[in-house]
């Protein structure tokens, strides 16, 4: 933005209204953090103050790292989220290579088909994926969350990335058949690194709503030995009582791991290697 | 090595036919050049000859075998394209080692045949760098020497100068014709500058909607064109088009004389007109005449002229450069 075309008065108010945005979604974490960090009644008493020497406690975080099962909870979180992940975008990208660069009959028809699935939520297919889950006797294993996750992650990505691979220069795909790549070198070697910030965009979509999902852990995979973070903190919830300091320490350990996949994502959205290709 | 025949090529895409039945011989160490407006097809048929699209029909035959149904990789040719087409992510020396290193030559020799392509384009320098790190012009010439490291038996340039500016692109020309002559390769060219396919080729073919116009040597297709698609598109500025009719001749249909085949003078001639328009190149003037007999004519001066607008000059054509076409556009005997 040069500074003559812009008033004082006007990037003034594209901050106050950023600002004002930030302040509005962060305030339930920051609320969240510092309340898992006092004591029961000061949760009650006083939930906007920080915490001070008389009211701070870790006894929130004592009880879940007590309960010795979190560890495990938070492995099955992590092996879900990453496998679906690295799922979703392999066959994601393949499908979208596939829809952007070859003609064949019948291509716009399935890039619709594949992409019905952003507009249908897969919830509504619970029963009979449940059904089809106990027929193949999936039930309570993680795999089941994989595959569930991975087919509701792959319209949203097939779509974003076969836009992002048209782009690809078709000189550059050229040359490379020209030189002997076969069809999957070129895909994987030329074309991938090409969109890879697509790629992490992809990453962080199809992350963060299976991080947070209860609905399929809950109804697949409720066993202990499969339960995902999300579906692990609802111990603490219970019909007459709930114990605010352990949810609360659970919900902000919770938000660790997501954060740091979401910077490892981002760094690679700003990190592009096109420039230099092609013109 | 490097002779090529195309039998009767045609492509179309759904109901739309972009090549129409091409048949062209290019004999071994020629330099061939496509030339033709956007869209004429000039690129496709390329594309055909590289094995990049398939032909709908037709043969094309690289040193008298069939290559219809063989993978680009196999057809022994290399392809310059427009967007130079470098792989990001790999060295300057690994782009132009890649298709020796796919096709599992031993290393010591993908090392003796980059070094020797570098060289020649005076790339060493830069061979550990990677493409984001060189300039437009150093970019085309890594592009070429990939070509030029799989020793190919035809060479195919994708309008490889189109990206270059004014000053590079005549470097870059040379640089082209040079190596045709050192390596004594096949090398079909296409382009849509007229510039360059004069100067570079040793048979021209000029392409107009998916069908051969003509084909010959620069100098055969300026002196004697076949048709007025021809006469119009080779040569700049434009050769002026008449109707038969206007000058008394009731045999053709079009008459048509270069530019820089006409004199001009204040006194007398054969055209008298009024001067609409002039253009000072240093070199050359170029006066834009609207004629009494002739229509609006451009005439083509060498040297300075001090000509203006609504000056009254004369045009007299030179004896024997005029084109006579018939009905059908082509020429009359």
């Amino acid at each position: 933005m040069s500074k003559a075309r812009d008033s004082f008065l006007r990037t003034g108010f594209v901050h106050v209204a950023l600002i004002a945005y930030t302040l509005v979604s962060l305030f339930p974490v920051f609320l969240t953090i510092i309340n898992s960090f006092k004591d029961r009644n000061a949760i009650f008493r006083a939930p906007l103050t920080i915490p001070t020497p008389q009211t701070f406690s870790l006894i929130g975080y004592e009880t879940v790292l007590g309960q010795g099962d979190f560890a495990t909870y938070f492995q099955n979180s992590f092996i879900v989220t990453i496998v679906s992940i690295a799922l979703v975008l392999l066959f994601g990208a393949m499908a979208a290579f596939a829809l952007s660069e070859y003609r064949f009959r019948g291509n716009t028809v399935m890039g619709l088909y594949l992409a019905i699935g952003i507009m249908i939520p897969i919830r509504l297919g619970t029963v009979a994926i449940l059904q089809g889950m106990v027929a193949a006797n999936l039930v309570n294993t993680l795999t089941a969350l994989i595959l569930v996750y991975t087919a509701q992650g792959l319209p949203l990505a097939i779509f974003i990335l076969s836009e992002f691979m048209r782009t690809v220069s078709d000189d550059l795909k050229n040359a490379g058949r020209i030189d002997g790549l076969s069809e999957y070198s070129i895909f994987f070697r030329l074309v991938l690194p090409l969109v890879r910030p697509a790629m992490a965009t992809v990453a962080v979509f199809t992350m963060i709503p299976i991080w947070n999902d209860l609905w399929f852990p809950l109804i697949l995979a409720p066993a202990e030995a499969t339960k995902t973070v999300t579906l692990g903190s609802q111990i603490f919830i219970g019909q007459f009582v709930t114990n605010w300091n352990a949810v609360l320490a659970a919900l902000s350990l919770a938000i660790l791991p997501v954060l740091v996949l979401y910077v490892i994502f981002s760094r690679q959205l700003i990190r592009g290697i096109t420039a230099g290709a092609v013109k | 090595m490097g002779s090529l025949q195309l039998k009767s090529i045609r492509k179309a895409y759904g109901s739309h036919e972009v090549l129409k039945g091409i048949d062209l011989e290019v004999k071994d160490g020629e330099f061939v050049i496509f030339v033709g407006p956007s869209g004429c097809g000039k690129s496709t048929l390329l594309r055909t000859i590289a094995g990049l699209e398939d032909a709908t029909s037709g043969s094309v035959q690289i040193d008298g075998t069939e290559v219809g149904h063989v993978a680009p990789a196999k057809r022994g040719i290399a392809m310059v394209f427009q967007s130079y087409a470098l792989y990001p992510h790999l060295t300057v020396k690994d782009n132009m080692g890649l298709g020796l290193k796919q096709a599992g030559a031993p290393k010591a020799e993908i090392e003796d045949k980059v070094g020797k392509a570098a060289s020649m384009l005076s790339l060493d320098p830069y061979l550990a760098r990677r493409p984001a790190e060189l300039s437009g012009g150093q970019r085309q010439r890594v592009a070429i020497g990939r070509a030029i490291v799989r020793e190919p038996k035809l060479f195919l340039f994708d309008e490889p100068l189109s990206n270059l500016d004014a000053a590079l692109r005549v470097n870059t020309r040379l640089e082209i014709a040079r190596l045709h002559r050192s390596l004594k390769a096949t090398m079909i060219y296409v382009t849509h500058d007229q510039v360059e396919a004069m100067t570079l080729a040793d048979k021209i073919v000029v392409l107009n909607a998916g069908k051969i116009e003509q084909i010959g040597s620069p100098m055969d297709l300026y002196n004697r064109p076949a048709n007025v698609f021809v006469a119009g598109f080779i040569g700049s500025p434009q050769m002026n088009f008449i109707e038969g009719a206007r000058l008394g001749d009731s045999s053709a249909k079009t008459i048509g004389i270069r530019p820089e085949h006409m004199a001009l003078s204040r006194e007398s001639g054969d055209w008298k007109g009024k001067v609409v328009h002039v253009e000072h190149l240093g070199a050359d003037t170029i006066v834009y005449i609207d004629s009494e007999q002739a229509g609006t004519i451009t005439v083509r001066l060498f040297g300075e002229h001090r000509y203006a607008p609504d000056d009254i000059v004369y045009a007299t054509p030179t004896v024997g450069s005029m084109h006579r076409f018939g009905d059908d556009d082509r020429v009359l005997a």
